[in-house]
C-alpha cells in the first residue's frame, strides 16, 4: 500500500468521524470541533491529490497546497465566529444548547422555534 | 451569450476592469468604515452604495456591446495558472438585482440604524456587514473558478450569520448558530467536491474544467456532493432547518438581505455548477430529483406559511416555498443531446430569482414598516394596518402581486417562459406546479391583506411612527419587481421573440385571475382565521358553510406542520443532507 493511499483512507476516516460528530452530537462547542475534524480530512485529501497529480516529474503539485492555506484560513475564521456565537449565548441564556434540538413534541413550549 | 466562450479567453476584455471594481468598491469602503469609526459608517456606507450600483449599471451597459462575456485575468495570468473573473448575461442581471435590493434596503435602515440611536454596536455592525454581503455577492457572480466562488460562499455566510443575530437576544444567537453550523456542514461537502475535480482534472477554472469534465464515478460524486452542499446553503426543502428562525428573527432590513439576496448566492453557484461546470453530466433523473424537491418546497412551505401566526414567519416560509420555485427550471432545461442548454428555462428560472430578491425584499421590509408602528406583528393583531401604515401594506400588496407572477410582474414573464418550456417538453407535471406556486403565494398574501383591512378591533397601542423614507423604499422596490416584465432581457438572457411580455389581452387578464381566484378558495380552506375578523358578515358565514371541507383540509395542515418539526430536528435534517447527496450521485448515475 503506498503512502498515497493510506493518506487518502485517513482523509476518508476523519472525513467520517467529522461527518458522525456533527449529527450525533447535540453540544454546539462539540459540533464545532467535529467541523473541524471533517475539515481536516478533506484538507489532507487536498494533499493527497497534490501529490497524486504531479508524482512523476516535481515532487508535489502547489496550487492544491495554495488552496489548503486558503481553506484553513477559511475554517479558523468559521471556528473563530461559532466560538464567539457560543460564547454569546451561554452569556445570555446560561447554557449553549441548541434547545430546538430536542425531539420534536418534548416541549412545544421552546423558544426559537 | 450564456454559454461559456469555447475559445479559452486568454486575455482582459475591454472593461473588464469593472468587474473587479465591483468587488473592490464594498470591501474599499469595509476598510475605510474600520479607519473612520462608529460615527462616520452610515457616512460611508451612502457613499459607497451609489458608487457600487453606477458600476454594476455600467457592467450592464459594457455586456450586450462586446461579443461573449467581459473577462478580467487577475495579475494577467490567464486561467490554468491565474485567475478569471467573468460577467456573462446571468452575472450581469444578478448584479443588477443586488445592487437595487441594497440600495432600497440601505434608504430603509438608515432610520433604523443611525449611529445615535443605540448605544450598541449594531448600526456599526449593520452597515459594515451590508457591504461585506455585496462584495461576498458580487465575487459570487462574477467568479470564474470553483474555489474563488467557495471562498465567497464562505464570506457571504461570515457576513450573514451576525445579521441574523444582530438584535443579541437568544433566540436570535441560536437561530445564527443552527445557521452557521449547517452552512459549514454544507461548504464543507462543496470544498470536498472541489478537491475530487481538481484530482481529476488539474484545474478548476470553470471554461477549462466544462471542457474536461466527463462521465466517470468520481465526477458524478463530486457533483452530488457540491449539489447537496449548495442546497442546504440555500435552504431547498428538507434541508431548510435552519431558514425559518434566522430569517423572521432577524431585523427587517437584516431579513430582507438575507431571504432576498444571501440565499440567491448558493443558487447561483448551483446553476453555474449545472449550466456551465458540466452541463452534461446531471441527467435527466436528478434534474427530476432536484425540481421534485423544489414542489415538495412550494407545497410544503406554502401550507406551513398559511398555519403562521406571526407574519414574518409567513413571509419567512414563503420564502421556502418560493426557493423551491426557483429549482423547478432544471428539467424544463435539457436539449435534445441529453445536455442542460441555456435556453428558454434558464432564462425563467434567472427571472424569477431576481424578481423574487426584489419582491421578498420588499416584502419584509414593509413587514418591518408595519411591525415598528403596530408594535407586534402577529397576523390576527394586524387590525388597523391599511389606515396607520398604507404605505406598506401597498407595498406589502404590491410584491405580493409581482410574487403571485401577475402581469406585468417579472415572475409572470417567468412563469410564462417556464410554462413554454414545459409544453415543449411535454412534462405537464411541472406547469401544474407552477400553477399551484402561484396559487399558494396569492392564499397567503390575500390571507394577510384581510387581516391588514380589516378594521382595528380596540385601540391598538401605538409603537413608533414608521419613518415615510423606508415605507418608500419598500414601495418602489415593490414597484421594481411588479414592473421587471417590461425590461429588455433579450440582450442578457435569451427569451425568445414574439413573447407574451407585451400585449395585454383576454388571455392575459384571465391568467392573471387564476392564481388570485385559486388562492383565495386556498386560504379559506386552509387559512387560520382566529380569532375571526374584525367585520363579522358574509365571511364568517362562508367558513361555517365550507365548515368540513376546511376541517379535513386543516388536519392534513396540521399533519404537514409536524412533519415540519421533525425535518427541522437537527440530525433528521443531516440525515437527509447525507441520503441527498447519494441519491443525487445515484441518480446521475442512472443516466449513463
Amino acid at each position: 500500500m503506498s503512502a498515497v493511499t493510506v493518506f487518502g483512507l485517513c482523509a476518508a476516516a476523519a472525513v467520517g468521524l467529522g461527518l458522525y460528530g456533527l449529527i450525533t452530537n447535540p453540544q454546539p462547542l462539540r459540533k464545532i470541533i467535529a467541523f473541524n475534524l471533517l475539515g481536516s480530512g478533506v484538507f489532507l485529501l487536498f494533499g493527497v491529490v497534490g501529490r497524486r497529480g504531479a508524482a512523476a516529474s516535481i515532487g508535489n503539485d502547489p496550487v492544491p497546497q495554495a488552496l489548503v492555506i486558503t481553506g484553513v484560513v477559511v475554517a479558523f475564521s468559521a471556528t473563530a465566529l461559532a466560538i464567539a456565537l457560543v460564547l454569546r449565548l451561554f452569556q445570555k441564556a446560561g447554557s449553549t444548547t441548541l434547545s430546538d434540538d430536542a425531539p420534536p413534541g418534548a416541549d412545544p413550549n421552546l423558544p426559537g422555534g | 451569450m450564456l454559454a461559456p466562450s469555447p475559445t479559452l479567453d486568454a486575455t482582459t476584455t475591454t472593461g473588464g476592469f469593472l468587474l473587479v471594481l465591483s468587488i473592490v468598491v464594498p470591501v474599499a469602503g469595509i476598510l475605510l468604515a474600520f479607519v473612520l469609526g462608529d460615527r462616520y459608517v452610515r457616512l460611508v456606507a451612502f457613499a459607497v452604495i451609489p458608487i457600487g450600483s453606477a458600476i454594476a449599471v455600467a457592467i450592464l451597459a459594457a455586456l450586450p456591446q462586446g461579443n461573449g462575456p467581459l473577462v478580467y485575468l487577475l495579475g494577467d495570468w490567464p486561467p490554468p495558472l491565474g485567475i478569471a473573473l467573468r460577467a456573462d448575461g446571468l452575472s450581469a442581471a444578478m448584479l443588477a438585482a443586488a445592487a437595487a435590493v441594497i440600495c432600497a434596503v440601505a434608504v430603509f435602515a438608515a432610520a433604523d440604524f443611525s449611529p445615535a440611536t443605540t448605544e450598541t454596536r449594531a448600526p456599526f455592525v449593520f452597515w459594515i456587514l451590508l457591504l461585506a454581503i455585496w462584495g461576498a455577492l458580487n465575487t459570487i457572480f462574477l467568479g470564474g473558478d470553483l474555489f474563488t466562488l467557495y471562498v465567497a460562499l464562505e464570506l457571504l455566510t461570515f457576513a450573514a450569520v451576525p445579521l441574523v443575530s444582530l438584535e443579541g437576544r437568544a433566540e436570535t444567537l441560536r437561530a445564527a448558530m443552527r445557521y452557521l453550523l449547517f452552512a459549514l456542514l454544507g461548504s464543507v461537502l462543496y470544498l470536498l467536491g472541489t478537491a475530487l475535480l481538481y484530482g481529476l482534472h488539474g484545474t478548476l477554472d470553470i471554461v477549462l474544467l466544462s471542457r474536461r469534465v466527463s462521465l466517470e464515478p468520481a465526477a458524478l460524486v463530486a457533483a452530488a456532493l457540491m449539489t447537496t452542499g449548495l442546497l442546504a446553503k440555500t435552504a431547498l426543502f428538507p434541508l431548510h432547518l435552519w431558514l425559518p428562525p434566522a430569517h423572521a428573527g432577524a431585523p427587517s432590513a437584516a431579513s430582507a438581505i438575507l431571504s432576498g439576496l444571501v440565499v440567491k448566492g448558493s443558487f447561483f453557484i448551483v446553476v453555474r455548477l449545472w449550466f456551465n461546470v458540466m452541463p452534461g453530466l446531471p441527467g435527466f433523473a436528478a434534474a427530476q430529483l432536484i425540481a421534485a424537491l423544489g414542489g415538495a418546497a412550494i407545497v410544503f412551505g406554502s401550507v406551513v406559511a398559511l398555519r403562521q401566526e406571526r407574519l414574518k414567519l409567513l413571509i419567512a416560509y414563503s420564502t421556502l416555498a418560493q426557493i423551491g420555485y426557483l429549482f423547478l427550471m432544471f428539467p424544463l432545461a435539457f436539449g435534445a443531446s441529453g445536455r442542460l442548454e441555456s435556453g428558454d428555462a434558464l432564462a425563467g428560472g434567472l427571472l424569477q430569482a431576481v424578481s423574487h430578491a426584489t419582491a421578498k425584499a420588499a416584502m419584509f421590509l414593509a413587514a418591518g414598516s408595519i411591525y415598528a408602528t403596530l408594535g407586534q406583528d402577529r397576523i390576527p393583531g394586524l387590525g388597523g394596518a391599511g389606515r396607520m401604515v398604507p404605505i406598506s401594506v401597498l407595498a406589502f400588496a404590491l410584491s405580493g402581486l409581482a410574487l403571485m407572477g401577475l402581469p406585468p410582474g417579472g415572475a409572470y414573464l417567468a412563469k410564462e417562459l417556464l410554462l413554454q418550456a414545459a409544453a415543449e417538453q411535454g412534462q405537464w407535471w411541472w406547469a401544474v406546479l407552477l400553477q399551484a406556486g402561484g396559487i399558494f403565494t396569492g392564499a397567503y398574501v390575500l390571507l394577510v391583506l384581510t387581516y391588514a383591512m380589516a378594521p382595528a378591533d380596540r385601540q391598538t397601542t401605538l409603537g413608533r411612527a414608521a419613518p415615510r423614507m423606508g415605507e418608500m423604499a419598500a414601495l418602489a422596490l415593490a414597484l421594481c419587481s411588479l414592473l421587471l416584465g417590461l425590461m429588455p432581457w433579450g440582450a442578457y438572457l435569451s427569451i425568445p421573440h414574439g413573447d407574451a411580455s407585451d400585449k395585454f389581452d383576454l388571455a392575459t387578464i384571465s391568467k392573471a385571475l387564476a392564481p388570485l381566484l385559486g388562492g383565495t378558495v386556498v386560504a379559506i380552506l386552509l387559512g387560520r382565521w382566529e380569532p375571526p375578523l374584525g367585520y363579522p358578515s358574509r365571511w364568517t358565514a362562508l367558513l361555517v358553510a365550507v365548515g368540513p371541507v376546511r376541517r379535513a383540509a386543516l388536519a392534513l395542515s396540521a399533519l404537514v406542520e409536524r412533519g415540519d418539526k421533525v425535518l427541522r430536528w437537527w440530525p433528521t435534517a443531516c440525515i437527509c443532507l447525507l441520503s441527498l447527496a447519494a441519491l443525487f450521485a445515484a441518480s446521475m448515475r442512472v443516466a449513463f
